[in-house]
């Protein structure tokens, strides 16, 4: 099977890749996925406190060429957007960006999720004050 | 990066050794009979070509010539066997028993035989990927017909104890057939010494040409006979019609005289690059665990897992240069690791972590010494993108973390 450019290149060059604070109140983190599925996804956003968009997206990711590619994505389209906007991001337009083949498609579903999961942290943490 | 592309895949096929095309070019054009044709040179020298191969096959295994059956490839052996047996030995009985870790072409065909009526037993194996004796012995029922054992296994290289097996079929008085695709050609494989009566082996593993196999069916104490699965003209004793390959055929006779000659030679040249490789990979690198059995194996083949590192995307770090196959449920269209190294006992994390390395014949220490710098390279390239990595490094027990599995 081949892959696509796009998913190459995030492989090559990963968007995004690093760690942050999870236990920092502006943070949240979501890590889906299971070592035994070959899949899991750490996907970590920063939400600037006045704002109150994501400033920071980070991902680390344990799976297939098509798995860090979906994650390196999403942290690049994480940025600048509201928790709202960033809620909304369906993982089909991952898949499309992507041209992932039908076998690939979980690896967009498990994007998705990383992306939901992060945000209900970071409001879990912040419930008093949002 | 680098223009060559190293092959470092030899147990999926081997490259044609370029003597083996030579012998078959002139049987494409030069000579076209069909070797079934007997009133004319045109068959009558095909009908010697493919009596020349049969006996170049049958001295690599010690076996008469008139025991070899060509068919297809192995897959087409495997099936001929299984399904030939448990039709043609019906009255005596329905039950057959193989391993778990036997190839598809063994394990589907099993499958079909209990839809049709007949009942099969799956052997584990142990750690090492061996069967155990006792078990075997104790699944041997009055109503068994047939024990199916890997000469060698594909994806681990595990050489299965074949003398001990065939002295307990012996004993019970049950056929032994066995799957030698792996092991033909690269050891010293006589299925007459050990009690084998039917093996299935294939061309395109030992350097001769896809697309021709062989099973060798015993023909004397006992005389074995297999129901034919095609029907046509009756070539091949009744037990596989279809016209002969007889370029294929011509091909995988040289492979079989080659593989003879300089089996010694193959072994320890592998042995050595497939030795040197293993060793770098353990040294260079943290969590790196063998899979199969270090005393028991095939000298081309290794098979090892990097923890924490998945292998499809591990792969995909160098296989624009470097060609292996992964244990990795993403590399086929299932989900599933790898079902012979889970038989093993490996967790599903670390059979998705697995790489088989298989050497061939044109195999060079040029080509062993770059994959070593690109495999350690692409493993701490993907460790330092992997999350469970870094829980790992911080000292967090992965099994205590509770995973949103999908």
């Amino acid at each position: 099977m081949a892959y696509s450019d796009k998913v190459i290149d995030h492989f090559k060059n990963p968007r995004n890749v690093g760690t942050l604070d999870k236990d920092s109140n502006t943070v949240g983190t979501g890590l889906v996925g299971a070592p035994e599925c070959g899949d899991v996804m750490r996907l970590q956003i920063e939400v600037d406190e006045t704002t109150k968009k994501i400033k920071e997206a980070k991902f680390k990711t344990f799976g297939c060429g098509s798995a860090i590619a979906s994650s390196s994505l999403a942290t690049e389209w994480l940025k600048g957007k509201t928790l709202d906007e960033a809620a909304a991001i369906d993982n089909m337009e991952i898949v499309e960006e992507l041209a992932l083949p039908p076998v690939k498609i979980h690896c967009s579903v498990l994007a998705e999720d990383a992306i939901k999961s992060a945000i209900e942290d970071y409001r879990k943490k912040n419930q008093a004050d949002s | 990066m680098s223009a060559k592309k190293i092959y470092l895949d030899n147990a999926a096929t081997t490259p044609c050794d370029p003597r083996v095309v030579q012998e078959m070019l002139p049987w494409f054009y030069d000579h076209p009979g069909n070797a079934a044709s007997r009133n004319h040179p045109f068959g009558w020298e095909a009908e010697d070509a493919v009596d020349h191969a049969r006996n170049q096959i049958a001295d690599l295994i010690a076996v008469d010539p008139k025991e070899i059956i060509f068919t297809s490839g192995a897959t087409e052996s495997d099936n001929l066997a299984l399904k030939g047996v448990f039709e043609m030995y019906q009255r005596k009985g329905n039950h057959i028993i193989t391993l778990k870790t036997e190839h598809k072409a063994v394990l589907d065909s099993c499958k079909k035989i209990e839809k049709m009526g007949g009942e099969v037993t799956y052997l584990d194996v142990d750690r090492d990927g061996l069967v155990n004796l006792d078990e075997l012995r104790n699944a041997i029922k009055d109503n068994t017909i047939l024990v199916s054992v890997m000469w060698a296994n594909n994806e681990t290289g595990v050489i299965q104890p074949m003398k001990e097996i065939g002295e307990i079929c012996a004993e019970k008085g049950v056929l032994l057939m066995s799957d030698a695709t792996q092991a033909v050609g690269k050891i010293p494989v006589h299925p007459k010494e050990v009690g084998v009566h039917l093996m299935a082996f294939t061309a395109h593993k030992m350097y001769g040409p896809k697309g021709v196999g062989a099973l060798f069916v015993n023909r004397k104490k006992p005389r074995v006979k297999v129901t034919a699965q095609m029907d046509g003209g009756g070539h091949e004793r009744g037990m596989r019609s279809g016209t002969m390959n007889v370029p294929g055929i011509v091909g995988f006779g040289k492979a079989a005289e080659i593989a003879h000659k300089e089996m010694e030679q193959d072994a320890r040249h592998v042995g050595r690059l497939r030795d040197k490789l293993e060793q770098a990979l353990e040294n260079s690198l943290e969590e790196v665990y063998f899979n199969g059995s270090k005393v028991s194996r095939l000298p081309n083949i290794t098979n090892l897992s990097f923890k924490h590192v998945e292998g499809e995307g591990l792969m995909m770090t160098f296989n624009q240069e470097i060609a292996l196959s992964s244990g990795s449920a993403c590399t086929s269209a299932s989900l599933e690791p790898s079902y012979v190294l889970i038989a093993l006992g490996l967790g599903d994390d670390l059979a998705h972590s697995s790489l088989r390395f298989s050497l061939g014949r044109f195999t060079t220490e040029e080509e062993i010494d770059y994959a070593i710098e690109a495999i350690s390279k692409g493993v701490n390239h993907m460790r330092d993108l992997s999350p469970i990595w870094e829980m790992y490094k911080e000292g967090i027990d992965l099994d205590s973390v509770e995973w949103a599995e999908h």
